[in-house]
């Protein structure tokens, strides 16, 4: 049993009908994710893939039984879109779709507060690659074929940078028990720290990476909570150590603007927790290995 | 996006905020028209660009007759005005704001931010105006009051009550620091702000609440739904590179180093510039291509990097996930025949189909180096770099 989505996941797309959520959900159902339909307002009745549309997530929540949602619809319409997955009872959401207005994202969170915190939907994303239990299901746009199964828990903020660290542990012979994107956005459904006290519960994750950037309180309030909370090991990696101050680098959320959220404060901050930190992007790999290593003896 | 200070003030002035009145000017011989116009005998005189900073850079100045107007804004018109927030190029003078000087009994910092812990609205304000809210927070910490703004529904009046007299405010006073507050908070909700500052809100000598400066940022992710915000967009204040890639589709920041990148994924640039700077070079820019590496993409990236005088080396980094290795070789190969390049080129590809896009590399015929680790990527670079007058590793393609 993996974290967040296993094989029994019944997963929706809202906006299945798009061109990029059709390629993606064929993606998916190759790889073995159990995508049982899709919600397009006005396409109810349509079928893509093979599995058939439905006009509200409630109908196809209903209809399917559908508990995990992939959310592909345009920026003006994705928060909405979240709100009414939250709302019809589905269990887990990924939004990947990028370009969000961030006060969008704080109604939406403010929206999900209306559940109690048992029956609150769990958000991913928005601005993000997905989430993979290799081997089980791909809930996103990730390359199913980079990671190999395995115990290592990935919790990243940047996609393609996710995929690096996946390949350097393949290159290993490593592999992944889960990898969230938790997105790039300053507004996002999920922290570092909310994925970590899902590995430090789950069997299956030995030990835990966290991928971070530049930008935000995260990765700081994420090493608060391992110093108090997590016994796994956890080895962190955090680019932008070369980034100016004040500018925006391609995500909305990388941008330094206050104490503790430079590549370097957050590097220091994460090792004053017991985290090893891999001091560039092409040693992630090892750093991990040589942290399970320890581990195991 | 950001907006002029004059902009910020007529947009907040429409929320019930109150401003000094003043006008705006395109050159001396009307900015002095325009203080006549709008009488007294003191006027400030203000240099529009997107940066803070500007007093101490000489960009405002006090003015007590139409010579010494002239005087100021000649100074002003066609320079570039160089502050701690501009990098050293500076951002150019092209309009200038006249405002009537006002008698000021005290300064108060006022701040409306995205606050990413609590995401919520967070108001930041400080009894001590007129510095720049690092300062206050290094200096006087204990000066500054915060406060949450609940997005159900909105600033109340108790909390802008509450902040008011956190802040000393006298009591008379305290319902028009109450519309200031809540005018702010309006203005930063419905037009999708993501930062509001004031610095300083003034309590004048004659009892009035007045915005002496705004700053005023905007979502770029919602101007889609605020086309009077967008039109409001000034290009002579952004760094023409980054604009042209904006509108291409690029995300594009300029550095001051030599080796360019060309990278898809900001987190996966970022780490690139990372380990550059750890094979000892400095990246000349953060450029993110985005997913679908096409070779028009591609060619649009060699295209903007190169147009960086500085650049004397190119690092391509692509992690090929749901697009193939085999498809941007091909995309860089044509580019590299469409795009002049001489500078040396690195290209590492890493994902799906790696081996078919390495053959495709090697075979163009074209003095490509490559590489297959990040790290090799990246020492490759600065040592290309570094050799540079090595005509061999020259690319030559028209």
């Amino acid at each position: 049993m993996s974290i967040l989505l296993d094989r029994e996941s019944k997963v929706i797309v809202q906006g299945i009908t798009g061109k990029m959520a059709r390629f993606h959900t064929k993606d998916m159902i190759e790889y073995g994710t159990n995508v049982v339909g899709g919600v397009v307002p006005g396409k109810g009745g349509e079928t893509v893939e093979g599995v058939p549309v439905f006009n509200t997530v409630k109908e196809a929540v209903e209809a399917t039984g559908a508990n995990a949602s992939l959310v592909f619809v345009p920026p003006p319409f994705a928060a909405d879109s979240i709100m009414e997955a939250a709302d019809a009872g589905i269990k887990y959401c990924v939004c990947i779709t990028d370009g969000i207005p961030a006060q969008d994202m704080i109604r939406v969170k403010r929206y999900m507060y209306r559940y109690p915190k048992e029956k609150r939907m769990i958000l991913t994303g928005p601005n993000c690659a997905g989430t993979i239990s290799p081997g089980k299901a791909l809930l996103g746009i990730m390359p199913g074929h980079i990671y190999l199964q395995g115990n290592v828990g990935i919790i990243g903020r940047s996609g393609t940078l996710g995929y690096e660290a996946a390949a350097q542990l393949k290159e290993l012979g490593l592999g992944v028990s889960t990898s969230v994107g938790i997105g790039g956005d300053p507004i996002n459904g999920s922290s570092f720290k909310d994925i970590l006290e899902w590995f430090e519960q789950d069997p299956e994750t030995e030990v835990i990476a966290m991928i971070g950037e530049i930008g935000g309180p995260q990765e700081a309030e994420a090493a608060e909570y391992i110093k108090n909370h997590v016994t796994k090991p956890v080895v962190a990696y955090v680019a932008g150590l070369t980034a100016p101050k004040g500018r925006t680098m391609g995500h909305a959320g990388a941008i330094i603007s206050a104490f503790g959220e430079s590549a370097s404060e957050k590097v220091e901050i994460l090792e004053a927790a017991g985290v090893t930190v891999a001091e560039n992007p092409a040693v992630i790999g090892e750093t991990i290995a040589s942290v399970m290593k320890q581990n195991a003896a | 996006m950001d907006i002029h200070e004059y902009q910020a003030k007529e947009v907040l002035s429409n929320f019930g905020v109150a401003v000094p009145p003043g006008a705006l000017a395109y050159s001396p011989e009307q900015a002095a028209y325009r203080a006549r116009e709008l009488g007294g005998d003191r006027w400030i005189v203000k240099a529009q660009v997107h940066a803070g900073g500007r007093g101490k850079a000489g960009g405002v100045k006090l003015c007590s007759s139409d010579a010494e107007i002239l005087e100021a804004t000649e100074e002003m018109f066609g320079k570039k005005l160089v502050t701690h927030q501009t990098g050293p190029e500076g951002k150019g003078i092209y309009r200038v704001y006249v405002e009537g000087a006002v008698p000021i009994d005290r300064e108060i910092y006022l701040g409306f931010v995205l606050d990413r812990s609590t995401q919520r609205v967070m108001i930041v304000a400080s009894s001590e105006g007129g510095m720049e809210i690092e300062e206050i927070s290094a200096e006087r910490p204990d000066s500054i009051v915060r406060s949450i703004v609940e997005p159900a529904v909105g600033l109340q009046d108790f909390q802008a009550r509450e902040i008011a007299f956190k802040l000393g405010i006298e009591p008379a006073l305290t319902q028009q620091m109450v519309r200031t507050l809540k005018g702010c908070y309006q203005a930063f909700s419905e037009l999708d702000a993501t930062m509001v500052e004031i610095n300083p809100l003034v309590v004048t000598g004659d009892s009035r609440i007045l915005a002496l400066d705004a700053k005023m940022t905007f979502d770029d992710n919602a101007l889609f739904r605020h086309p009077q915000i967008s039109e409001l967009r000034d290009k002579s204040q952004e760094d023409p590179r980054e604009s042209r890639a904006a509108d291409r589709g690029l995300s594009y920041v300029g550095l001051e180093g030599n080796i360019g990148c060309i990278v898809n994924g900001a987190g996966l640039a970022m780490a690139t510039m990372d380990t550059i700077k750890l094979a000892g070079g400095e990246p000349a820019n953060f450029l993110d291509i985005g997913g679908g590496a096409t070779p028009e993409r591609v060619a649009k990236a060699f295209r903007l990097v190169m147009s960086d005088k500085n650049v004397q080396a190119v690092l391509v980094n692509i992690f090929a996930g749901i697009n193939r290795c085999d498809w941007v070789a091909e995309g860089v190969v044509q580019a590299l025949r469409e795009v002049q390049v001489d500078v040396p080129v690195v290209v590492r590809l890493a994902g799906t189909n790696v081996e078919e896009g390495q053959k495709i590399l090697a075979q163009s015929g074209l003095p490509l180096i490559r590489a297959t680790s990040l790290m090799e990527a990246a020492e490759r670079a600065v040592g290309a770099w570094k050799n540079d007058l090595d005509q061999n590793t020259r690319v030559r393609a028209v």
